[in-house]
């Protein structure tokens, strides 16, 4: 067997995609819903935020894409950074952070438009407007979203058609097309069926050696088997966060243990 | 054992008088169906469509001039109703608290319950009064005022029934909130707020109150917004209160005409709704 050498990657693109919060804390309106969090994500890897319902995981997922702006009366102190620039940075373009930061949310929400349509939002509001761009844009996303081959004779069919394990991935694909540097899972799986589920591990497998993933579930096999480091939050605190392996086999904190083995969640 | 026995007595009881209400409620309009068919039908030809009315005693005539007014009516309706009712219902279904909002919702329920009649007396005042005369304009605002609330309100409660999950999908990919709400939600919705809008056309197409003093009616023929115009529930009414039998069967045909043109529209929103490309997501 000869060894190939890796090409290497130039080092200004090492770092794109990471994340880190500084003492982030969030509240909606009186409620403090995360405290003073402090972690780093780095790049090309895959975390999981663990920790009962409830417990701000969910809340610090979407602080990183800005999506709880949405809800009235919300404030965040602290600092959470995209490539070392807050992402609360009055001067920062939502849209445009958006645009690097793909989600994926626990229900499928497909547009109800065609298959192909669906992926070629994002490419067209970034001004692609050629067609035969866009074409191998949706083919390329749905390819990365191990999805291609199911849909490519029904592109043009309603996305709604299509089973809750397929619709899901096209929404993978449908957040792949903007070219994010960062995609945020919100228990993609939950609502999936175990084969449905054991797809989209491995899609995450795949996309983490592009991107960043943040995935939250409430399924702790799935944390174990696709997660690199695992981020344990329990009442709005960060309790723990570490390798993957070292939380699930000698989690340093009582509460993480007693959570991984079940004893409460 | 009596007791489950009283109680299925009642509820089959109940069941029946829902049935029976059911029914009820079906009656009036196939007998007022049935009773514009036995009179109005046997007046309907070619030339009621495209003749004018013909002077008293003279046998034959149409009513090209009303049905056409009658269009024209809608149209200016339309043009005033819609874009205003639809714009303010995406304001009260995307910033649903602010006091502006709030304002235009109580508002426009109150304008819904307004006697048509007065809306009539508003665009008299505010139309025809200051111009001097009658015309088509004031009787398509008058209508058109109508339409406004009834658009409002329904645009904005189909708006709200798109689920949150599609507005966030939007916003994540990127999307500037105002494209979202007009590229998502209210594509989203589009089928609705088009049966909405077609309902609201429907609903105004028969009113004549708002007409009397601002359309006012015309024998003869005009397109002209600034003349008055004739309108199908004005001849109607005209024709029936007159006193000649002949009138009085073309009024039964322009009632049978009028209504046949409100069923158009409402099939036509049913239609709508139905053949839409997705699905509600489940």
């Amino acid at each position: 067997m000869t060894a190939v050498a890796p090409v290497a990657a130039p080092a200004a693109t090492d770092t794109v995609g990471t994340i880190e919060a500084r003492d982030f804390s969030f509240w909606y309106g009186k409620k403090q819903a995360l405290k003073s969090i402090s972690m780093k994500v780095p790049p090309r890897s895959v975390t999981a935020l663990i920790g009962p319902s409830g417990c701000g995981k969910s809340t610090f997922l979407r602080s990183i894409n800005r999506l709880n702006d949405l809800i009235p009366g919300v404030r965040q102190e602290g600092d959470l950074c995209l490539d070392g620039n807050s992402v609360y940075d009055p001067s920062l373009d939502v849209v445009a952070l958006r645009q690097r930061v793909g989600m994926v949310f626990q229900r499928w929400n497909p547009f109800p438009k065609s298959i192909y349509e669906n992926v070629a939002y994002g490419p067209r509001i970034n001004g692609i407007a050629d067609e035969a761009s866009v074409d191998e844009i949706v083919e390329r996303s749905l390819r990365r979203a191990a999805i291609w081959e199911e849909v490519k004779d029904r592109l043009r069919s309603s996305a709604l058609g299509l089973s809750g394990g397929q619709q899901q991935r096209v929404c993978i694909a449908r957040a792949l097309a903007n070219q994010p540097e960062v995609l945020l899972l919100d228990e993609p799986a939950s609502a999936l069926d175990p084969s449905s589920t054991q797809r989209i591990e491995e899609l995450v497998y795949e996309l983490k050696k592009e991107l960043t993933i943040i995935i939250v579930t409430h399924n702790l096999q799935q944390a174990a088997r696709a997660s690199e480091y695992t981020a344990f939050f329990f009442t709005g605190e960060l309790v723990e966060f570490g390798q993957t392996e070292q939380m699930f086999t000698s989690p340093q904190e009582e509460r993480t243990e007693a959570y991984i083995t079940g004893r409460f969640g | 054992m009596t007791n489950a026995r009283s109680r299925h007595l009642v509820s089959g009881a109940m069941i029946g008088l829902t049935y029976l209400a059911a029914a009820l409620a079906t009656l009036p309009l196939l007998f007022i169906l049935f009773h514009l068919l036995v009179k109005g039908a046997s007046s309907i030809s070619l030339a009621f469509f495209t003749h004018m009315p013909r002077p008293v005693g003279e046998p034959g005539g149409g009513m090209a001039n009303a049905i056409v007014g009658t269009l024209i009516l809608i149209g200016i309706a339309s043009a005033i109703g819609l874009p205003i009712g639809i714009g303010a219902g995406l304001h009260l279904a995307e910033k649903k608290t602010t006091p502006l909002a709030h304002t235009a919702r109580f508002l426009a329920d109150v304008l819904n319950g307004l006697p048509s009649i007065v809306m009539g007396i508003f665009a008299w005042e505010v139309l025809v009064r200051p111009i001097g005369h009658f015309s088509a304009l004031a009787g398509g605002v008058a209508l058109g005022a109508m339409m406004i609330p009834l658009v409002t309100r329904t645009t904005e409660e189909m708006l709200l029934v798109v689920p949150t999950s599609l507005r966030e999908a939007a916003l994540a990919l990127g999307y500037p909130k105002w494209r979202t709400s007009i590229s998502v939600v209210l594509r989203t919705a589009l089928a609705g707020i088009v049966t909405g809008a077609l309902v609201a056309v429907a609903r105004i197409a028969g009113e004549t109150a708002p007409l009397l003093f601002t359309a006012l009616g015309n024998q003869f023929w005009s397109t002209s917004f600034r003349e008055p115009i004739a309108a199908l529930p004005l001849q109607i009414f005209t024709y029936a209160t007159n006193a000649y039998d002949e009138l009085h069967r073309l009024a039964w045909a322009g009632a049978l005409v009028l209504i046949s043109i409100v069923l158009v529209i409402s099939l036509a929103a049913r239609f709508v709704t139905r053949s839409r490309f997705g699905a509600p997501v489940d």
